[in-house]
């Protein structure tokens, strides 16, 4: 026999079903009235430092299809690599969003500030990125993962240094298509599946 | 002090399976290769923090936050508390909890569900608090009603409420649901027998809690909920070898 070891266990996740809009966006589900205002619908609030850019794309399932219930959380550095609650962050910068697919075409759309590379406890920098937090109807669990910008230097980035099969890397990178626009689409099964986190 | 190293790696033994072809969505959107694994850095360390500004009077009280206390909703009145804890059994303070859920007869108030139960016109669905410096937390509602849903031929949820929660960390936020002790329906949901431990599904079944129910009121639910831990030692964030 041992010592007995207390130590708890995570809560099991459960999936946020087709309705997770009443509880984190209610006004997207029609309900008005109880809240003043949805929680997090902007991850800046005034004029930032930095550059204000906006990311749109989709979730595909495993046949190709955009989902149209998927619900998204964002969390950020700003543009200077600080998060929100450090004493040097910008004021500008929440830091946090979240936002959902379009019922109709199941695009999303996030407008931000582009945040600077973020110091690793151990002194190494990683890459600019977004924290993405994926739930929906049929995801037992949320996804995470990450998005990085074709526009930065992601060499040395500690997290995609870590994919064997340097083709994924590309599934976590952000492709801009204009000024301050960029595409990022989530695939959820396939040959180029997106890269999800345990982390 | 120790400083707070990094978050405890998730057992994935705990959670559901990704994949389970008995609950038919899951079968095109889970995921088929395997997640990548790496220590938590400050991006999942760091997270938003929510505070008592963000809350209106009502919004712990889902039997009159739909009416602003002009009419309560219908339906068997509850008291859904709880304390959410770390690994460690440390408590989780000042984190805020989401809860959603359908009404008495099992019908959401959304776009998008279009069951025949009718909507409780003082019944909205939702509601948030803040857990106190132990880690509290209390909403008063009404038990939801079992509903039918598209998957097999004939599948109903057992009565649930969603639960949504924050933790200080980004790599913390956790969705689940809780179901209701005694329910006849948990054992023949495809969505909890996503979760493969027996004990880790009961764990999401809330006891009746008599001690704080209010007599002539309301019966009482508890469901406490447990986050990832940091690790925290004497030892975190030291160069090698000093
Ligand atoms: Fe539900």
């Amino acid at each position: 026999m041992v010592q007995p070891l207390d130590r708890l266990v995570e809560t099991p996740s459960q999936t946020a079903g087709p309705y997770v809009h009443i509880g984190c966006i209610p006004s997207f589900a029609g309900v008005k009235g109880i809240y003043a205002e949805d929680l997090g619908t902007s991850p800046i609030n005034g004029t930032p430092k930095g550059e204000v850019i906006t990311i749109t794309g989709s979730v595909f399932d495993g046949t190709g299809w955009a989902l149209r219930d998927a619900m998204f959380e964002s969390w950020q550095a700003d543009a200077a690599g600080k998060f929100a609650g450090h004493a040097d962050a910008d004021p500008a910068v929440t830091g946090f969003c979240r936002f959902a697919a379009d019922k109709d075409r199941g695009t999303f759309t996030l407008t931000t500030v582009k945040p600077g590379a973020v110091a690793h406890r151990n002194g190494a920098m990683q890459a600019p990125h977004i924290s993405l937090w994926i739930v929906a109807r049929g995801l037992n669990n949320g996804l995470q993962t990450r998005i990085y910008f074709n526009d930065e230097d992601n060499t040395d980035d500690p997290l995609l240094s870590r994919i064997e099969q340097t083709p994924r890397v590309q599934t976590l990178i952000a492709r801009k298509t204009g000024e301050r626009q960029y595409r990022f689409d989530i695939r959820l099964q396939g040959d180029d599946e997106t890269v999800f986190l345990d982390i | 002090m120790a400083d707070l190293g990094p978050l405890v790696p998730r057992n994935r033994a705990a959670h559901p399976v990704a994949y389970d072809p008995d609950y038919k969505t899951s079968v095109a959107r889970s995921p088929k290769w395997a997640l990548l694994s790496m220590e938590s850095t400050p991006s999942e360390e760091t997270g938003p923090r929510f505070g008592h500004q963000v809350l209106g009077e009502w919004d712990n009280n889902l039997i009159m936050n739909y009416t602003r206390g002009k009419a309560a909703a219908m339906g068997e009145r509850i008291l859904l508390h709880g304390r959410v804890l770390d690994e460690f059994g440390r408590p989780v303070p000042h984190t805020l909890i989401e809860l959603w859920q359908a009404n008495a007869g099992g019908r959401y108030r959304h776009i998008k569900d279009s069951y025949l139960a009718p909507l409780d016109p003082n019944f909205g669905g939702c509601g948030r608090t803040i857990t106190n410096e132990n880690g509290d937390y209390e909403f008063l509602t009404i038990r939801p009603g079992a509903y039918p849903w598209q998957n097999r031929g004939n599948d109903w949820r057992p009565m649930h409420i969603h639960i949504s929660v924050f933790g200080h960390s980004f790599g913390q936020r956790l969705i689940t649901q809780m179901y209701f002790e005694g329910d006849p329906l948990i054992d023949k949901c495809p969505i909890a027998a996503t979760i493969k431990s027996r004990s880790q599904l009961d764990r999401l079944v809330a006891p009746l809690d008599m001690s704080k129910s209010r007599p002539l009121d309301y019966l009482a639910y508890k469901f406490d909920i447990v986050l990832r831990g940091r690790r925290q030692t004497m030892f975190e964030n030291k160069l090698e070898g000093m």
